[in-house]
Order: C-alpha cells, then structure tokens, then sequence
C-alpha cells in the first residue's frame, strides 16, 4: 500500500511535467494545426530561464572580510552578490534561495517574447504546409535552439536548488493515514500543485473568457471564425505565446527536479509527443489526462517487482502503451472526431 | 519511342552515378576529403538515405525511427563477427534479413495508421529499441560500452562479449594474431578497399532503386503519395505496397548499419536514438525527396560538413576574417564560432530549417531551376530531377 501510494506521487509531478507540455502542444495542434517539434526546446528554454537567472542574482563582488582570514593569514576575499550589498543580507539570500520560483516572473517575460517572435517569424507561413514539413522546419528550430544554449551555458547539466524551506521531505504518509513510511520530497509536491494550478488556470481562461471562446471556437472550426470577422491571424500569436509560456514555466519549475541540460527538450519532446497522440490530437483534457496516467504508469512500471516481473518495462512502458492505444483507439483516449483523421 | 528514350536517359544517369561513385576519392580530393574514413561514410549513408527515400519520397510516409534498423544490422553483424566469420559476406546477408524482419513487424503496425500517426508509432517503437538496448539487451548489446571484436576466446567460461568463438574461422584454421579485422574473402575492410566495397554495394542498390522508381510497384507508391483515398475507391489494397517499401527501406537500412560494423567492427545503441532517425530524414530532404540522386548528395554534404566544419575552431576563424579591423575580426569570430567546431549542429539545425522554407525540393530542385532559368526554361534538365514527385511536374514523355 505504502509502495504503491510513493509511486502514484512519483508519478504525479512527472505527469504533471508532460501533461503541461502536452498541453500547450495540443493547444498549438488545435488552433494553428501546427504540429510543434520545437516545443520541447521551449521546456528547455524555461528552464534555463531559471539558470539566468539564479546566474543574474549570483553576481558578485569581491569584499575583503573583515574577521576571516585565509589559510595564509591574509585576509579573506569573499565574494558578496551584489544583490546582498544593495539590498541588505537577508533580502538579499532570501531572493536567491527564491530564484527557482522566481524565475516564473522571468520565464513568462522571456517565453512570451520568443513565443510571439517564433509565431510570427517562422510557423505563421507554415499553416498551409504539409505536416511533414512542419515537424521538419520546427525539428530543424529545434536543434538550434538546443546548441545555443549549448554553446552559452556548456553540456554538462547545470544544478539548481529549491528554496530552502521546501527543501527538505514531507512525511505524506502521516497525513493520510499511511503511517510514517511514506517520505516524500516537498519540492516535487509544489510542482504538481504548481502544475495542477497552471492547468486550472489554462482551462479556466479558456473557459470563460471572451479569447477563450474565440480559441474554442477556433479549435472547431478556423475558417468560420475567421470568416467572423475575428482576426484569427492575432489571436493564433497569443495562444501560441500561451503555449510557449506553459512550457516555459513547466521548464523553469522542474529544474530541481531535473538538472536542465541542452539536451533536455528533445528527451521531453519524444516523450510529450506520445502523451498527445494518446490522449487524442486536439483534445485538450485528453492530454492532461494522458500526461499524468503515463507519469504514473512510468513510476509504477519502475518498481523493483514489476521490474523482476517484466524486466525491461520501465523502459518502454510508455511508447508500449502509445501503441496499444493508437492501434486499439485511433483518435487516443478523448480525441475529436475530424481531427487529423487519415 | 518515348520509352526508349527513358531507357537510355536512366543507363545515363546509373553510368553517370556509378562513375562519380567511383571517382569520389579523386574528385573530393581538392576539398580535402578524399580520405577513407570520410568516403566510407559517405556511402554508407548514401545507401541509408536512398532507403529511406524509397519509404519517404515515394510514398510520403515519414518514419521517425529508421535508426532501430541501422542497430538492428550492426548489432547482427557483430554478432556474426563473433561467432562465426570475420568474412563479411555472411554478417551482411544475416543483417539484411533480420533488419528485414523487424522492418516487416514494426511496419506491419505503424502502417495501420498514416500521417503523424505513423511518424510517432515509428519513433515509439525506435525508441523502444534504443532503450531495450540499453537495459534489459545488454547481455546482447554490451549496454553503454558497445558491442566489439575481441579475441578467440581460451577459457570456455569467458562470457562471449569478451571473447569470440569465430566457428567457421576456426573450423578453417584461420591464424589470428590478437583481434582479427574484417574481410570480404581476403580483402581488409579498412581503407581505401572498404571504401570501393561500400561503393560498390551504393551503385548496387542505387540500381535497384532506379529499376524499384520506374517499376509498377514505384508507380503505385507515388500513387499512394499523391492520392491514397483514390486508390483505395478504385479497389486496390495499399498496404500491401506500403508494408513493401517499408521492409525494403528497412533493409537498406539494416545494410547500411551492417557496412558501418564492417568498416568499424563496434556497435553502439547511441546508433539507434532517434536524433540518428532525424539525420537521414535531413539528409533526404537536403538532397531532394523523391529523387534519386538527391539523397545521396545530401548524405555526402552532410557527412562532409559533420568532418570539416566541426574540425574547424577559433584560431582557423580568426586567421579567415584576419582582413577585417580588430573589433570587427572580434566580433565575426564570436559569431561565426556559433556555427562551427562543437557546435556545428547548428549550422545543420539552419540548414534544415533554410531547405525546408524556401526549397522544400531540396538541392536537386533548386539544381532544376537553375538549370531551367540558364537553358530558358525549355528542357526540364537534370534526369534525376525528374523524379520529384508531385512537387515537380512531370515532363511528357
């Protein structure tokens, strides 16, 4: 029972990780009926947009100690970040065990842009190709984007810290009732709060607001809304925008969960694709759902008893059930009729 | 008549191929990549690309998982190494039938579905195999050390991924001295001669998939390409043709994967990721989809700038914009160092991307249209351009 509870939490923050990939790759998929092979690189960018900026507070100077002395009895240099001297000691460290969540701010800023700047610049002409050339041209974007970051930031992943006071574990297992076997990290309990807070949040704004409707719409029929007289051209750069935020912040908060590297976006990105298909293309809740079922599964197929049983499982578990359900149901879990179908 | 004419324009282009093919060495020499290594890989991936473009360029199907094909064959040979014969022969023919096999399994499901569909099962089951390769097959695959070559093993008790048993070798009475290299009857797989046996086996199969383009069987593929739903109103059953090409195109695979563990008897699962699957669909579409030729073009532009540009570093950068005023030699170099050396992918990543916006029929179409705009537009110029598929009309004949 305690095992199989540990293993359903496991899974719930890397589900809640690929249901929000999933989820702005669906949104991409349904609107602009663009299929985005970049999208995991924008993940990618998220979160090194927590590395930027852990980077930006970090920057120091140096000051002469004035008690410690160093092994040769010269004075200490130590290096002080700036924004300690300016904003006092304690505003000052408290901002930078804050960096991770506080590079939300910086993540929403910069993914907005590059969302827009890619909207606009490059996927807007590629409504009216095929899909083979979409995924080729954003595969091809992809890539860049990976060695950039590589070429700035190293291959070697790079470490980031949760904030101390969510550091440590929580003993989930007292709170239900489990007794106290069941630890589990505090961290990746904020980040499915976190990514169930941001799923409600994209549901909800697409629920009932006025854009909301209009992307709803837009999902079932782009041509009649656009013949409405509602410049779908616009709306399709803030929902793409929206996308590329979702996964920039998804990005930015898992980074202590996962040490980001350049890499990281194409090994999301396969993994994103398959919750989509399964879930259904088009289906918004299908992809959250899908998102958190494969998480689990992941996590469940990873147990030492399953692993003795099926050795190999946790492996391919994932891409074994994508294939069981694109051959059993063709449109995924909760897909749409008329959407992408042969 | 008009048949005629096709006839010999083909014999023109598979003498034509089959001559540069052969010349490559001296004709890449003055770029300085007339060296073996190079042109080994420039054909094995020659004929890796002209198999995927039998599957993609025919038929429209774009499969992300060709990779798990090329392991598939390397891993095979290896094995082939290491029990039975260093002679090259049989490794290639058990490669070739295995890929072939799993090319039927793999295409037999993800043919069930089409469009982004496919694409995905074939990533999935790609993917599938690069981490069974990586866990539970390590007894066969040797895990993240790779699959190698080793010695005729003394102790019965050696595990065989140490040690090699060879039997046909050893039932010959074949004198080894350490790790024995590959051979084809006699003749060393390294060096230039492996370089014309790959050859070779590129003109071979640049010649099946020239007799495959104009066949029947290559008519119903385009066909399929260009209208699946007609064929299928009209009664005729394509998945048939489909799971052909499929198999046919994961057995180039499977060969071009075999010829790499010739050429270099190890084999690693990094062979199988899906960024490997990415390459060769790069590779096509650089060259030109659904031309004969272009494929090839594109597996050896990329495989020339993967050895050169990444080769280049700073201080070659520098001494190039030595002309320029400090600041500016600074500047260009800091910029240019974006595209080169380590991280020359990303020259490939803006390669790709610049193909697929604004000439989305690769090389060989941009080759057409300059041969037309020089020739004024009458002759559709270069026969392998004649092939492109539905992208380019085709000349009446």
């Amino acid at each position: 029972m305690d095992a199989i509870f540990l293993q359903i939490l496991n899974g719930l923050d890397k589900g809640g990780a690929y249901a929000l990939i999933a989820l702005g790759l669906t949104l991409v998929f349904g609107t602009l009926g663009v299929v985005n092979f970049a999208h995991g690189a924008l993940f990618m960018l998220g979160a090194f947009c927590a590395v930027t900026l852990n980077r930006l507070l970090n920057v120091s100077y140096e000051q002469v100690s004035e008690t410690e002395k160093d092994f040769l009895g010269n004075p200490l240099k130590e290096q002080v970040p700036y924004l300690q001297g300016w904003l006092g000691e304690d505003m000052g460290s408290f901002l930078l065990d804050y960096s991770v969540p506080l590079s939300i701010i910086m993540a929403i800023v910069v993914m907005g842009i590059v969302g827009v700047v890619m909207e606009r610049g490059l996927i807007r002409h590629f409504y009216k190709r095929p899909h083979a050339d979409q995924i080729l041209v954003t595969f091809g974007l992809a890539i860049v984007i990976g060695e950039l970051i590589r070429h700035y930031y190293g291959a070697n992943p790079i470490p980031q810290s949760a904030p101390s006071a969510v550091s440590g574990a929580a003993n989930v297992g007292a709170w239900v009732g489990l007794g106290n076997n069941v630890i589990y990290p505090w961290w990746r309990l904020v980040y499915f709060a976190f990514s169930a807070v941001v799923i409600f949040g994209v549901f909800a704004f697409l629920q009932f607001t006025t854009f909301g409707m209009v992307v709803r719409a837009g999902m079932q029929d782009r041509e009649t809304v656009g013949l409405l007289g509602i410049n779908i051209q616009q709306k399709f750069t803030i929902v793409f925008a929206l996308a590329a935020i979702v996964a920039g912040v998804a990005g930015a908060m898992y980074t202590p969960i996962l040490p980001p590297d350049y890499n990281m976006g194409m090994d999301f990105l396969v993994l994103s694709f398959v919750v989509v298909v399964v879930g259904g293309m088009g289906s918004l809740g299908g992809a959250v759902l899908a998102g958190f079922l494969l998480g689990i599964l992941q996590s469940f197929a990873s147990m030492s008893v399953v692993q003795n049983a099926l050795p190999g499982i946790a492996q391919i578990i994932v891409y074994l059930v994508a294939v069981i359900v694109l051959l059993t149901l063709p449109r995924g879990l909760m897909g749409r009729k008329g959407v992408m179908e042969d | 008549m008009a048949a005629a004419l096709s006839k010999s324009k083909d014999w023109i282009l598979f003498v034509g191929f089959s001559a540069v093919i052969l010349l490559l060495p001296w004709i890449l020499a003055p770029i300085g990549a007339g060296y073996p290594d190079l042109l080994q890989k420039i054909a094995i991936f020659g004929i890796f690309a002209i198999g995927f473009n039998i599957l993609f360029g025919l038929t429209g199907y774009l499969s992300f998982g060709h990779a798990a094909f090329i392991g598939v064959g390397s891993y095979m040979s290896l094995w082939s190494f290491k029990l039975l014969t260093m002679n090259v022969l049989p490794a290639m023919i058990f490669s070739v039938a295995l890929a072939g096999l799993f090319a039927f399994a793999i295409g037999y499901v993800s043919l069930r579905r089409s469009g982004i569909y496919f694409s995905i099962l074939t990533l999935a089951f790609a993917q599938m195999s690069y981490n069974l390769a990586y866990s539970v097959l390590t007894p066969l695959t040797n895990g993240e050390t790779g699959l190698q070559t080793r010695a005729i093993r003394t102790n019965p008790e050696t595990s065989l991924l140490d040690g090699d048993i060879r039997i046909i070798d050893q039932a010959l009475g074949v004198q080894e001295l350490g790790v024995p290299t590959t051979n084809f009857f006699g003749l060393s797989m390294s060096g230039m001669s492996g370089f014309y046996f790959c050859a070779i086996l590129l003109i071979i199969c640049f010649f099946i998939a020239q007799r495959l383009t104009n066949s029947n069987f290559g008519m119903m593929l385009k066909a399929i390409k260009s209208n699946q739903n007609r064929l299928n109103y009209t009664g005729i059953h394509t998945r048939p043709y489909l799971i052909a090409a499929f198999v046919i195109s994961g057995m180039y695979a499977g060969l071009a994967g075999s010829l790499m563990a010739v050429t270099d008897p190890i084999a690693g699962a990094e062979r199988m990721q899906w960024t490997a699957s990415g390459e060769v669909v790069l590779m096509t579409i650089l060259g030109g989809v659904g031309t004969l030729i272009g494929p090839v073009v594109g597996a050896s532009l990329i495989k020339y700038a993967e050895q050169k540009v990444s080769s280049w570093n700073e201080g070659i950068l520098s001494s190039f914009f030595d002309f320029l005023p400090e600041t500016l030699q600074h500047f260009m170099v800091s910029v240019s160092s974006l595209f080169v050396g380590e991280s020359w992918h990303t020259t490939l990543g803006v390669l790709f991307m610049v193909v697929v916006i604004f000439l989305p029929g690769g090389l060989m179409e941009g080759f057409r249209r300059i041969i037309e705009r020089v020739t004024g537009g009458k002759k559709s110029a270069k026969p392998g351009a004649v092939e492109s598929g539905a992208r380019a009309p085709q000349p009446a004949e």
